[in-house]
């Protein structure tokens, strides 16, 4: 008998006992019905081919293990960043309690948002009841400030009409008809998360500058969107800082999720917690210009700011030299301010970091994959690092951000041999880290069965991180975050180097004490 | 930190109705049918295993959900691909609609199973037709008869496929039952379409009950037997039902019922093979763990192939030993000396772990907030630590299930049908128990209260929970989670003690 009360085994030393491992051997022989073990290892070994991976690229129907979500994700993601601010998604409820799990299981953190419960009668008459007794019950138990509104595809494909039914709601007494409820359509057979995000953004600022009474005034403040971000909570703050560095005070973060996904132990549960102050949404139309962090997060936000008289500027995931060098500028330029002698030191500590350590990063070949602007700012600050990209994926991406980042990659000769593949899956990875391996894979959690299959280590830094804790809290942008992102590389590298020198008498004449 | 209500009925029969009065009216009345506390059972029969007789009804059960309350529930589709056929491991279920349903339950259940996956194995995997609005406007039929073509030409081992229906399918009118007969035909091998859309039915439930309806009718009735045809039947065949091998659940069961003498001839649905679910009728008895998930099919096997079925309970060493007397009653003395001798072998390690870790749980309160069998089974695996459970509510559950639940449950504890998030919150700050154990979405609002916590859905990464073996890794998580010294830093030693607050 393995087990014991000095020792526990859980899972994963207890089934590698002879006693289970006996056991599972005879389930498999006696009952199982598998194919025979060499047929197994043949058509495993085929997998890993040039002829399976023409295969798999010629599917057009089967998506397999895609790299993004659907659009309601992106929309509570956005509406969790304002102020005392209750997400609720019309249509069924289980959607809801995905979109919680994910949130809590990326965050290690409460995720709060309702859901509309509509069953079958509501697939026929409509969900008007639906929204009617759910915004009375949301504002009764939660007390929001603001509530919302985004849809299921549920809701979408019977066509509820949100705007009507929000309006019928409050006639109804609901909720009060000046208590704010901005909505978005965020149809999950249209687009994905990112897609949702910025319909969210763009129906709460919506809520707020077409209301009758709204005006422009132009001021010199500067509204700045962060886009969905799994590393949200250290980047936002990094962004405060950076901005303070920079002495600019007049701006408005739209959706500042920081201290929403990061509260505090200490006896109370905060349901709310910091967030964009809803009072400073009105006076946000009043803003010079509003700057984007990731482009195609906020593509319909930002022409809406254009339409209400304000500059616009995107980014791609500020990350990297030039990638923060890039936004620094745009920075200054927008509100007249100098870069501080600060922010120049912090750039030289970088780079200063980056030559220390150039000579094990020089040649590394990689494969990225994750939302659109993650990808090009990796990709452009790996060939920064004398690193080549070789595969840059984007279930997400659209042909425009193919275009973009071929002229990314086609501006340094550390970029000529990366292949962009927009619309593809990490099935179609497995196949490109089969027939074409890396030294690097760069993804989210879900990269772990691409470490497993085709021996590519994997370091994780895009959204969603299930299986390591906290990584979120530390920034990746700017300077700062860019250092940490190095830091990273460099550890999984150093790493890898000990694991395969670490056999004594056989490899370790190369496990150096100093590299 | 001290309790705000006093434990017992009339407490929390107070507690209830304060919690009531944040709804408005048409929510209370509905809510107020959802929360009790148990009561004396005058007609009642004792358990036999434990000896309690109680009334845990709620009023009303298994209906809709109010909506904007913040309910914990999923939907069919989560029942359906997420708990009866994500696990089964060598066929390919797609989630047929657009993409988010597939990513959001991706490898989130921890149905362990042994295999190479995307080769003859395929449970940590994200089919999905990932629908555009064009599939939506013109049908999804032609896309997923070619899903089901190109998933051939790239897993050719698979042996067979579910199509896991979301929202949409039902809405648009897809006919995915013709598509399944024509591949069926074309590829000669099991097509399974499952409509089990998320707005039908009120919570997983359904979608459980429309699972096992598909083996029912896709497996059984329009199927040739399969792996069946070639199976010699013996005396001591039994089916395990509803164990999903959660973190290897399953795998902990079996050894106790192999050592005892039987054939475990299928495990639904954790680490199962399609062969498993076909010879499944020829065996003698099924033993269900998990009722509410999975009961239509042991009763439809009862009805067609006379295949009797029983309950039975894992969780903790009193029920283990028990259910293993119970099953062996329904065979041979070698089967009932079989079960001795494992009860028996077990003993001294039950005797350890309580030696170890009883005096650490002693006397420690639960909360659970679970769904299918747990809310009532892993009570009396606390009981076996000498921790009592003061409120236990299920997500899903019907009037069977709490019918149930008065063997399992003493007078006085607080029981709570589809809680709202503001329940569940009030009732935990209110009562402050040592532990609760709920899932990924209460997590981490309780553990800022500072009250320990396990996830009791996932084992919060750990397990097995069940069986022997499982029984010791359940009591170390009970003790890690409550005696970690993390919950006595949650105060700011400048804020607590008596001169903090006199300043404030």
């Amino acid at each position: 008998m393995p087990q014991s009360a000095d020792k526990v085994l859980d899972h994963a030393p207890l089934f590698r006992e002879p006693e289970y491992k006996e056991m599972l051997e005879n389930k498999k022989v006696k009952f199982e019905c598998g194919h025979p073990d060499e047929m197994v290892k043949d058509v495993g070994e085929w997998t890993k081919t040039w002829e399976y991976r023409e295969k798999n690229l010629a599917r057009t129907a089967a998506t397999i293990n895609p790299a993004k979500a659907c659009q309601p994700l992106g929309a509570v993601f956005a509406g969790a960043g304002y102020e005392k601010t209750m997400s609720f998604v019309h249509g069924s409820q289980g959607c809801v309690a995905y979109y919680r799990s994910h949130l809590s299981r990326h965050f290690k953190e409460p995720s709060s948002c309702v859901s509309s419960s509509m069953t079958e009668d509501a697939a026929v008459f409509g969900g008007l009841i639906n929204m009617v007794d759910g915004l009375a019950n949301t504002k009764a138990l939660y007390d929001p400030e603001m509530i919302a509104v985004s849809t299921t595809c549920m809701a979408e494909v019977i066509g509820d009409d949100l705007n009507s039914f929000i309006l019928q709601a409050k006639e109804k007494g609901s909720v009060d008809t000046d208590f704010d409820v901005p909505f978005a359509h965020t149809p999950a057979f249209v687009g994905s998360h990112i897609d949702g995000y910025d319909n969210m953004q763009k129906g709460i600022l919506t809520n707020f500058w077409n209301k009758k009474d709204a005006e422009r005034v132009a001021d010199d403040s500067i509204n700045i969107i962060p886009g969905f971000d799994g590393f949200a909570v250290g980047n936002i703050r990094e962004m405060k800082r950076v901005l303070g560095e920079m002495d600019i005070t007049g701006y408005t973060i739209l959706s500042d999720v920081s201290d929403v996904y990061d509260t505090p132990s200490d006896g109370e549960f905060r349901m709310y917690s910091g967030g964009t102050k809803i009072a400073d949404i009105p006076g946000a139309l009043n803003a010079k210009a509003t700057i984007s962090m990731q482009e195609y997060c906020s593509k319909k936000t930002l022409d809406y700011c254009a339409e209400k008289g304000q500059e616009t500027a995107a980014f791609h995931y500020p990350m990297g030299v030039k990638g923060t060098d890039d936004f620094l500028m745009k920075l200054g330029e927008l509100t007249g301010k100098e870069i501080p002698e600060s922010l120049r030191l912090e750039r030289g500590r970088l780079i200063d970091a980056m030559a220390d350590s150039q000579s094990w990063l020089h040649g590394k070949t990689y494969a990225i994959y994750g939302d659109p602007d993650f990808v090009y700012a990796m990709a452009a600050f790996i060939m920064e690092t004398g690193g080549e990209p070789r595969h840059c994926l984007a279930t997400n991406g659209s042909k425009a951000w193919a275009a973009q980042m071929e002229e990314l990659l086609a501006s340094s000769p550390f970029g000529k041999d990366c292949q962009v593949w927009a619309g593809k899956d990490l099935w179609h990875m497995r196949s490109f880290l089969n027939t074409e391996p890396v030294d690097i894979l760069i993804g989210s959690s879900y990269g772990k069965y691409l470490e497993r299959d085709t021996g590519t280590p994997l370091l994780r830094l895009a959204f969603p991180i299930f299986d390591r804790h906290h990584h979120h809290r530390f920034p990746t942008w700017f300077y700062q975050g860019t250092l940490t992102v190095l830091v990273k590389i460099l550890d999984l590298i150093f790493d890898k180097l000990d694991d395969e020198t670490i056999e004594p008498g056989v490899t370790d004449y190369s496990y150096d004490l100093t590299r | 930190m001290a309790k705000d209500v006093d434990d017992g009925p009339e407490g929390y029969k107070a507690l209830i109705e304060e919690v009531l009065e944040a709804y408005p009216d048409k929510a209370k009345k509905k809510r107020a049918k959802h929360l009790t506390v148990s009561a004396p059972d005058p007609e009642g029969e004792p358990d036999e295993a434990t000896g309690i007789a109680s009334k845990c009804d709620t009023v009303k059960s298994n209906i809709k959900s109010v909506p904007g309350v913040m309910t914990v529930r999923g939907c069919a589709y989560a029942g359906s691909k997420g708990v009866v056929w994500g696990p089964v491991k060598d066929m390919i279920h797609i989630s047929h609609g657009p993409v988010g349903c597939g990513q959001y339950s991706w490898s989130q259940r921890r149905n362990y199973y042994i295999g190479k996956t995307g080769v003859d194995s395929f449970v940590t995997m994200q089919f999905t037709t990932d629908f555009q609005e064009k599939d939506i406007v013109f049908g999804g039929d032609k896309k997923l008869g070619k899903m089901i073509d190109e998933l051939e030409e790239l897993f050719p081992l698979s042996k067979g496929t579910t199509i896991q229906s979301e929202c949409p399918i039902g809405l648009i009118g897809d006919d995915i039952e013709a598509v399944a007969k024509q591949k069926n035909k074309e590829h000669e091998k099991t097509m399974v379409p499952v409509r089990c859309e998320g707005f039908r039915g009120v919570s997983q439930s359904l979608g459980h009950h429309i699972a096992n309806d598909a083996v029912r009718d896709w497996v059984y009735e329009k199927g040739d037997g399969g792996a069946a045809k070639e199976y010699e039947p013996g005396q001591y065949d039994v089916n395990v039902i509803g164990d999903y091998n959660i973190g290897g659940d399953a795998w902990a069961s079996r050894i106790l019922l192999e050592e005892m003498g039987l054939n475990v001839v299928g495990n639904w649905s954790g680490d199962a093979t399609l062969a498993e679910i076909e010879r499944a009728p020829k065996a003698r008895l099924n033993l269900i763990h998990c009722y509410r998930s999975m009961n239509y099919i042991c009763r439809y096997m009862e009805e067609k192939f006379g295949v009797a079925w029983m309950e039975y309970n894992f969780f903790g060493p009193s029920q283990i030993a028990a259910s293993l007397r119970a099953i062996a009653k329904n065979f041979d003395e070698t089967i009932q000396e079989g079960a001795e001798r494992v009860i028996a072998k077990y003993q001294p390690l039950v005797d350890q772990v309580n030696a170890k870790f009883r005096p650490r749980l002693e006397g420690k309160s639960v909360m659970l907030y679970v769904g299918g069998l747990r809310p009532r089974h892993v009570v009396t695996a606390y009981d076996d630590l000498g921790m009592n459970v003061v409120g236990t509510g299920y997500e899903f559950g019907h009037g069977d299930d709490y019918k149930r639940t008065g063997h399992y449950v003493k007078e006085g504890t607080l029981i709570y049908d589809d809680v709202t998030g503001y329940e569940l919150e009030k009732f935990i700050e209110t009562i402050r128990p040592d532990l609760v154990g709920s899932g990924i979405k209460e997590k981490y609002p309780v553990q800022k209260m500072g009250i320990p916590f396990r996830q009791m859905h996932s084992w919060d990464y750990s397990g097995p929970y069940h069986g022997y073996d499982g029984y010791a890794i359940f009591a170390r998580d009970m003790d890690l989670a409550i005696n970690n010294p993390v919950w006595g830093m949650y105060d700011a030693p400048w804020k607590s003690g008596p001169a903090a607050i006199a300043a404030e």
